[in-house]
């Protein structure tokens, strides 16, 4: 079902911008007024997202701890999976971020007969890999658009990612490779019927998001051909607030508004987790809270609880006859 | 209590398909006996000063819910998210990419959707989003939203104690999401409404107004203990008096009540018993703290605070430099990560632990000054001031259980690791996905290892005991060690279940077996028995 209404709502975006584009000729709404407020939205969204994790405290020292900790020095310890101190976190942090060090721990339960097996399962690594450094790698490629004259870092960039000189113009590798693992991300939500279970309208619109703006880019470059100089026309006219929309094929306006309803969907849905990921307090603090006190949150109280001495008056005749000592000094304080 | 069922039904009975039928209409769960945990009792919760005493049974139709429950929930849900950063970040952050699906040792064993990581957080996510986000408020099922009923209550009350806390999810989640903080949160907010369960909050009660969870009084503490020396004299014609309350002394001992009360716990309390006289320590122990578990954490954060709080006090008012902390899983998870913060700072006459036999000085303490006996322990053994006979072990072949919380919330793989490897001859792990970091809970943890729990713990339990098995067939094994109480008291029933072959025991306690005592050396009293009061070697006795 979920997957039906996000297919429903992206078929309902390309429609929106035929008719908005294609047959009532709004082409500075789409074109100008929408990218605008969509930047707009994903900016000022992803800073009150940041400002509102911020702003709660961190009350305990909770991280998961997968390695050896420190603790006698003859014993190796983890400095990756069990950080000491800042620095170490640091390099945890960069494992997560840029290599998806827990994803890649993934292992596969099953079920063999009365015995349980653990077989590693690396696929869902490789599958997110591929699809965020090909989508990083695409959004890098697209600052020739932005920027005049290119720097020289993303025209190598450029020439790296259409190597093999398939076509004309060059099919880029990343195109493929994110369009396989976007497949592969979409499919096993639907054939592992405990993802199907868990899968929710808003897992699947993202992943339809992303499908439709980079099948409308492909069918720009290859099929429709779109004008390129009237493109970057457009694109430098919008880094320089001067922007005119750009006078070609309604395939260029569903691209745009793709990016634009991803940008302004950003913020509000589960794809925060770009930035969420830095805040984890599992993973970004040291564990070294033996050796470090860390101070309590402002709201928390230091506990009321039952003294020695009230204790003593409870239990004192027990305490008597089993010959255990009476503490005087409860009776000197007072 | 429930019928359980025999081992290979149970196995046949694992499906991990979940239901055509969406999960939000599927409530409220059918609760199955031998699922759940009776309820906390009137009285106790009265005792405590917890809301909404009653009489009551998640059987029940009518669970006597205060008639403003649901602004009572929203309004904890508003404060909690405002309190930790953990909950409003594990709220907004998941992608339900899977990973931890298959990840939940209670998912493994009973093929229950709703016991997926992934889908337990959901629970109280989409409780979130449909109350308190304008996103769940405006797209509701799709943005994965929903609205707050009673049903959705029962709901969490049986998913939310059908979790152990274990937090091996959390080691495979991308942005390591952590279950057992919407656990926490989970039970934090059912306790306001009177939904919790007796076998943790009797405990938290005793430990409160006794100062222990099984509600020993002092005087009886200190009557178990020296029957416990009787035993000891019996094994090695030691006869050992334990300081009870001494001022002054150089050390507080504290650990679990488990430890000391029941089987295999007590043979792991005469190894601590045996080592500490045997090096001469200064150290005594106290009727008052006599709690080092703390199923405070299963309740409540200020509950966990209010049953620690009293350590460092007893410290303070005895004098000690520094403590020591007996074998025990949640308990070294809040010493570890919660109780200096909560708790601390650490009285000022606590100096940074210094082991008085080796002069090493425990750094890594150096805020709590409090350390785990087998670190205390394995250094000993690393300078070699142990004399050890390892044969002695010899009729046990032992594997290591890694507790939840000592390997997740502290990394302690390598110290009972190195000990063990010094007093045993053989020592085999379990396959690797199964230990260390991905390590399994026995099933029983965070509070549930009661037995009306039965069939969820040995369902729960399945992974470790199949792990279990795996080295029973391989190498033999026939000695399962851990270093937590809730596991002694725990696996024993799993293994009985699963693995009969297979005891349980503590590190320390095959310590002491191993531990060759001066009169020992000499030859006046040889060693025959171990700590179980069984000969040492029983083949021996069988020729003889």
């Amino acid at each position: 079902m979920g997957a039906v209404f996000a297919l429903v709502t992206v078929l309902a975006f390309v429609m929106v911008v035929y008719l908005g584009v294609g047959v009532a000729g709004l082409k500075g709404l789409f074109g100008i007024v929408v990218p605008y407020a969509a930047f707009l939205v994903f900016l000022l969204g992803m800073v009150y997202r940041m400002i509102d994790w911020a702003k709660i405290p961190v009350p305990f020292r909770i991280v998961t701890t997968c390695g050896q900790q420190k603790s006698l020095r003859w014993i190796k310890r983890s400095r990756l999976e069990s950080p000491y101190n800042n620095f170490e976190v640091v390099l945890r942090m960069i494992l997560e971020v840029f290599a998806f060090r827990s994803l890649f721990r993934n292992l596969k339960a099953e079920l063999k007969g009365p015995n349980l097996i653990y077989g590693s399962y690396k696929w869902l690594w490789l599958g997110a890999i591929a699809f965020h450094y090909a989508f990083f790698t695409i959004l890098l490629r697209h600052l020739r658009f932005f920027t005049y004259p290119v720097p020289e870092p993303i025209q190598i960039l450029d020439q790296v990612d259409s190597f093999f000189h398939i076509g004309l113009p060059h099919l880029y590798m990343t195109d493929v490779v994110i369009l396989a693992a976007l497949t592969f991300l979409f499919l096993r939500r639907l054939a592992d019927p405990k993802l199907r279970y868990i899968s929710l309208a808003s897992d699947y619109l993202p992943l339809f998001m992303i499908y439709g703006l980079v099948i409308s880019g492909i069918l720009m470059r290859h099929f429709f051909k779109v004008d390129v100089t009237q493109v970057k026309e457009f694109t430098m006219g919008l880094v320089h607030f001067k922007p005119k929309a750009p006078d070609v094929g309604v395939i260029f306006y569903i691209h745009l508004f793709f990016i634009s309803a991803l940008m302004a969907y950003f913020p509000f849905s589960k794809l925060v987790h770009m930035v969420g990921v830095f805040f984890s307090p599992t993973r970004n603090l040291a564990n070294n809270s033996r050796a470090v006190r860390h101070e309590p949150a402002p709201w928390w109280k230091k506990p009321k609880f039952k003294t020695y001495c009230e204790w003593q008056e409870d239990f004192k005749e027990q305490l008597i006859e089993s010959g255990q000592p009476i503490d005087e000094d409860c009776y000197k304080k007072k | 209590m429930a019928k359980l069922p025999k081992p290979d039904e149970l196995i046949k009975s694992i499906d991990w398909t979940p239901p055509e039928k969406d999960w939000m209409d599927d409530v409220p769960p059918e609760i199955k006996p031998g699922r759940f945990c009776y309820p906390a009792k009137k009285n106790i919760l009265e005792e405590i000063g917890f809301p909404n005493p009653r009489d009551w049974s998640p059987l029940d139709e009518d669970w006597k819910l205060p008639s403003n429950f649901r602004e009572i929930i929203i309004e904890g849900m508003k404060d909690r998210l405002s309190k930790y950063r953990s909950f409003k970040l594990f709220m907004d952050i998941c992608v339900r990419c899977g990973a931890c699906a298959d990840k939940c040792h209670y998912f493994l064993g009973s093929g229950d959707p709703k016991n997926m990581p992934v889908l337990r957080a959901e629970l109280l996510r989409s409780i979130y989003k449909g109350e308190l986000t304008w996103q769940g408020k405006l797209f509701g099922k799709l943005a994965g939203a929903r609205k707050l009923t009673e049903d959705v209550i029962k709901e969490w009350f049986y998913y939310y104690y059908q979790c152990s806390e274990c937090r091996r999810c959390s080691v495979f989640c991308p942005y390591g999401i952590d279950t057992c903080e919407v656990t926490m949160m989970g039970r934090e907010l059912l306790h306001l409404l009177g939904c919790n369960i007796n076998w943790i909050l009797e405990p938290v009660r005793n430990c409160f107004k006794i100062g222990n969870h099984i509600g020993i009084p002092p005087h009886t503490i200190k009557e178990i203990i020296e029957y416990l020396c009787w035993d000891i004299e019996e094994v090695t014609g030691l006869k050992i008096e334990v300081p009870f309350n001494k001022k002054g002394a150089e050390i507080l001992f504290v650990t679990p009540s488990g430890d000391y009360f029941a089987e295999p716990g007590i043979y792991t309390m005469m190894g601590y018993i045996i080592l500490f006289n045997y090096l001469d320590l200064d150290w005594t122990m106290s009727t008052y703290a006599s709690e080092g578990g703390n199923f405070g954490l299963f309740t409540s954060h200020e509950a966990m605070a209010k049953i620690n709080a009293k350590i460092y006090h007893e410290a303070e008012r005895l004098g000690v430099r520094f403590i020591i902390g007996g074998e025990c899983g949640h308990m070294w998870r809040v010493k570890h990560q919660y109780m200096d913060t909560a708790t601390g700072p650490a009285p000022k006459n606590l100096e940074t632990p210094k082991s008085p036999i080796t002069g090493t000085v425990f750094e890594h303490a150096k805020s709590t000054k409090m350390i785990h006996v087998c670190e205390f322990t394995a250094d000993l053994i690393a300078h070699g001031k142990l004399e050890l006979d390892p044969s002695r072990n010899d009729k046990y072949i032992v594997t290591f259980h890694d507790s939840c919380n000592p390997s997740r919330g502290m990394g302690f793989f390598e110290e009972p690791r190195y000990i063990l490897r010094h007093v045993c001859n053989n020592f085999y792990d379990m396959p690797e996905n199964t230990i260390r970091e991905k390590t399994f809970c026995c099933g029983s943890g965070s509070g549930l290892n009661t037995d009306e729990f039965m069939e969820m713990r040995m369902r729960g339990g399945f992974p470790r005991a199949n792990a279990v098995q795996y080295v029973r067939d391989k190498h033999g094994v026939n000695m399962l060690a851990c270093i937590c109480a809730i596991d002694r008291a725990a696996l024993p029933a799993l293994m009985n279940y699963w693995a009969p072959e297979v005891q349980v025991c503590g590190v320390h306690e095959l310590v002491a077996n191993a531990l060759v005592l001066p009169h020992e050396k000499t030859g006046e009293r040889p060693r025959t028995l171990d700590m179980r009061q069984e000969p040492l070697k029983p083949e021996e006795e069988e020729n003889a």
